[in-house]
């Protein structure tokens, strides 16, 4: 059980954002993967994959942490937390113990805009899965005793991941300085405060208001035959009821006038830049155009060892031990282009950024090499073919573009799309949307430990 | 090849613990090649795609005394420039293919891997890219330095946090005489030479010691002139690794490192187990009851579900070429790390005397042979665990026989072979962080 912070997606940029190719130009509309909607509302869909006798089920909910409002930022993962803790039915800790009797191994993670559980198991024990889903969908217990215990894990989880954590607590201040108004400005797992004051009844007004199946999604690929696991759906997950949603309010970003720039010290040896521009994320796969041409220009710069970045900071000028680029082009929130490094030794990190700024006048001015285009579409084209082999990233890469608002089926248009991105169109991307009135730059000031006089070698326990 | 330098310990270890477990598997086809290198091949057409993985005996045990941190920079390098092409034309050509290339280093193996395409013309030339770097890299000075340079910077980095700082004081307690304890330090890979590098290449990359793990889209007829094509021109080596050596036990203790962190960082262990040996089995089933089985073991329960000590807690084994660890890890908020401690060894030491109870040993084996399948059902699953049989000379039907005996262990079996293997007074504890004493 854990989150998987933005942080973590973005270093499978190109992973997250597509597709099957050949599935796509060789299947015909309609066919695989399979989609179904039960009446109250859930989705469920099906990609048969038959190379091995098992199976990935997914469930989803269109709840993240961007839903959650001021006092209670947290609270999604911490209910994510809960949903292990049991349901009339079957008491705390019985979900993994079921699972793993089955030979399954089950987890769930919270992110920015959904909240997913998963398993994968043998495919004969799918069904048993969709029943214990089904069940926790509407009947969890969330008991005041499992949750003063389960709290406290959190905020381990929060001090592990974060708080001891440098470069992941400077991603942290950062979102919270490009962000005003819009919710991702908050970390996934909340802030250490609202964790201290949160309490059951936070997690259950949040298990009320979103689990419910007309707010949720059950992604299955796997050895399985489609209409079997409709007619499971309708079984276990059919008699739950839908319930009105509450109203999502907008709350859109205001523009950003003026770079935003901040300074966060840690123990630390390494300091790092981080420079994050405001840039669209896609919305109309068939019209948008910056969106893709940012995806390759991501590429272009950190898609391979001899990537722009990497070739010129890190080997020609060695201005840096570690320079790279990120983009997710799906997201429910605003989109962030992210430029991030190290300087080497001998280098400060406003060297670093005067490197950064210079790629960046460059791309404006001199455009992309046709090579560089080619091979990024090179790379697009076998990371297609390689995806295939993990039933659990094509479960996810369905789960993240549906949760995004973006519908699977147009993942084959989209490397369509990827695949015709002009040099012309990366270049006036970068001219768009490389400036400082949409840049935000947060530093990591790396500060000496303590003096650490070590105890003795190794004294002997009483 | 982009690698930390020292290897992100806890990670890594339970992984490989992992990875080891799988069962009536794939057809595994075994050869020597007439370069003298061990080939393994799973032949598998579901989709256009060829996995290949070299594992060489140059892991960081193999490094001379004196020297660690030469097995990891070595094999930084190999793709960093070649026979004919420098780094930006390697890296360039294999992205130009779509072919991907990826490796690591731990205490007994260096890895070089290589995923392309299958159709023959991208597969060739990928091959071409990846047997040059393999037979013959250049170590350019230039790049040498620099490469030296961010090693030290990262490692630099690292020895500033509480899970590098403790798993690096783990293995320096456990094994306070063998290579298996050496870290590379910043002084110690600044003291590496240029020419040190290309010995430990021709000492250590040689046909002899490699084993060739194929898995994918590919026929027997053009595995065996691959796997030929691919080694024979790799030095002419020896190479005995250190690792060779077998560790004493160690005098058990605590040893206590101070860190700002929020969390302490604890491990506690001894070395254990090694590949290939019969106790494995029961070991791995009873870890299963301790600290194995995920969100069900005892540790698990005691420590993170009744008390909220922790949001990690763990145990496990880890085989190597000599005696591996067995190590329990967990992080807790630095104030409650005493007690955390203490439920931990109250826990471990329960269950080395009852050893699991007959419902927790039949959930273990319903967990590790029913999860069979899971463990194979990619090629990228495939190749780890073939390379692992083939690196260590396990059986070609040890995923065959796997589901067979885990069955066959018995609650009797567990608490014996947790007697022998734990002995409680060489035990190791490191805190990093936390209340001093």
């Amino acid at each position: 059980m854990h989150t998987l912070p933005r942080i973590i997606h973005l270093a499978v940029r190109l992973t997250v954002s597509a597709v099957v190719l050949s599935l796509s130009l060789s299947a015909p509309a309609g066919a695989n993967p399979f989609e179904h909607r039960l009446a109250n509302g859930l989705r469920v869909i099906v990609k048969e994959d038959r190379r091995a006798p098992t199976a990935v089920h997914i469930v989803w909910y269109r709840a993240g942490s961007m839903d959650e409002v001021n006092g209670t930022t947290g609270v999604a993962h911490l209910l994510e937390h809960m949903m292990f803790k049991g349901t009339p039915a079957i008491g705390a800790g019985e979900f993994s113990r079921l699972v793993a009797a089955a030979g399954g191994n089950d987890n769930a993670f919270t992110d920015r805009d959904y909240t997913a559980y998963f398993q994968q198991v043998p495919k004969r024990q799918l069904e048993q899965m969709m029943e214990l889903e089904a069940d926790r969908m509407r009947h969890l217990t969330l008991d005041p005793k499992e949750f003063e215990q389960e709290i406290k894990v959190v905020m381990e989880e929060r001090r592990l991941r974060t708080d001891d954590q440098p470069q992941a607590a400077l991603f942290e201040q950062l979102h919270a300085a490009a962000f005003q108004a819009h919710p991702y400005r908050a970390p996934v797992i909340g802030w250490m405060n609202d964790l201290e004051a949160m309490s059951v009844e936070d997690a259950r007004d949040w298990y009320e208001r979103w689990y419910v199946p007309n707010n949720a999604c059950v992604v299955i690929v796997g050895d399985v035959e489609h209409q079997e696991v409709f007619a499971l759906a309708e079984k276990y997950y059919g008699p739950l009821a839908a319930r009105p949603l509450p109203a999502r309010k907008p709350q859109v970003e205001p523009a950003q006038a003026g770079v935003r720039r901040l300074v966060f010290k840690a123990p630390a040896d390494l300091p790092v830049l981080l420079m994050a521009y405001k840039v669209p994320v896609l919305r109309d796969v068939e019209n948008d155009v910056d969106p893709y041409a940012l995806e390759m220009l991501a590429a272009i710069l950190d898609g391979h060892e001899a990537a722009r970045f990497s070739r010129r900071l890190v080997r020609e000028q060695r201005l840096a031990v570690s320079a790279g680029a990120d983009y997710d082009v799906a997201a429910r929130g605003p989109g962030l282009f992210y430029l991030r490094g190290s300087p080497a030794a001998g280098h400060t990190r406003a060297d670093l950024e005067a490197g950064f700024r210079a790629e960046i006048t460059r791309l404006v001015r001199d455009g992309v090499d046709d090579d560089e285009l080619a091979r990024a579409k090179a790379q697009l084209v076998a990371g297609e073919i390689y995806k295939r082999d993990s039933m659990f990233a094509q479960a996810l890469e369905i789960s993240q573009l549906e949760a995004s608002g973006i519908p699977y089926r147009q993942n084959g248009r989209m490397i369509e799309k990827l695949q015709a991105v002009t040099a012309r169109e990366v270049q006036a991307a970068a001219r768009r949307y490389f400036v400082d009135d949409g840049l935000t730059v947060a530093e990591l000031d790396p500060q000496p430990l303590p003096e650490s006089p070590r105890r003795p070698q190794i004294e002997t326990r009483h | 090849m982009k690698m930390i330098p020292c290897p992100r310990a806890l990670g890594a270890l339970l992984l490989a613990v992992s990875c080891n477990v799988a069962v009536a598997g794939p057809v595994i086809e075994h050869w020597v090649a007439p370069s003298g290198a061990r080939v393994y091949f799973v032949e598998n057409h579901a989709l256009p795609m060829l996995d290949l993985r070299v594992d060489f005996p140059a892991g960081s045990a193999s490094d001379p005394a004196g020297k660690p941190g030469l097995a990891s920079l070595t094999h930084v390098l190999l793709d960093l420039g070649a026979e004919g092409m420098d780094e930006n034309a390697i890296a360039n050509r294999l992205a130009d293919l779509g072919a991907q290339v990826s490796g690591g280093v731990d205490r007994d193996r260096a890895s070089v891997s290589l995923r392309t395409l299958s159709a023959r013309e991208t597969r060739d030339a990928a091959l071409d890219v990846f047997r040059t770097m393999l037979c013959a890299p250049v170590f350019p000075a230039d790049v040498f330095e620099r490469e030296k340079a961010r090693n030290v910077a990262a490692l630099k980095e690292s020895l500033t946090r509480p899970d590098t700082i403790v798993s690096r004081a783990f293995w320096a307690a456990l094994y306070p005489d063998h290579a298996y304890g050496r870290s590379a330090t910043p002084a110690s890979i600044e003291a590496i030479s240029r020419d040190e590098l290309e010995r430990f290449y021709r000492e250590h990359y040689g046909a002899g010691g490699a084993s060739l793990t194929i898995v994918g889209d590919i026929g027997r007829n053009e595995a065996e002139a691959l796997a030929q094509k691919l080694t024979e021109k790799l030095p002419v080596a020896a190479g005995a690794s250190p690792s060779g050596v077998a560790p004493g036990l160690p005098a058990g203790g605590e040893q206590r490192i101070a860190h700002p962190a929020a969390q302490a960082h604890v491990l506690i262990g001894l070395p254990a187990l090694k590949r290939g040996d019969p106790d494995f089995f029961a070991l791995q089933v009873g870890n299963y009851t301790l600290g194995g089985g995920g969100f069900v073991s005892r540790l698990m329960r005691e420590v993170r579900d009744k008390r909220g000590f922790a949001y990690s807690v763990y145990s496990g084994f880890v085989p190597l070429m000599q005696p591996g660890p067995f190590l329990i890890g967990l992080q807790t908020r630095k104030e409650q790390a005493d007690e955390a401690l203490r439920v931990t060894r109250e826990t471990l030491a329960r269950f080395l005397a009852e050893g699991p109870a007959e419902a927790e040993l039949q959930a273990a084996k319903q967990y590790l042979s029913g999860s069979f399948p899971l463990r194979l059902d990619s090629n990228g699953e495939l190749v780890d665990n073939v390379a692992a049989i083939g690196f260590y000379g396990l059986p070609l039907d040890y995923l065959d026989t796997y589901m067979d005996k885990v069955e066959e262990v018995t609650a009797t079996e567990v608490r014996a072979a947790f007697a022998r293997r734990i002995r409680r007074e060489n035990l190791v504890t490191v805190v990093v962080g936390g209340t001093d004493r």
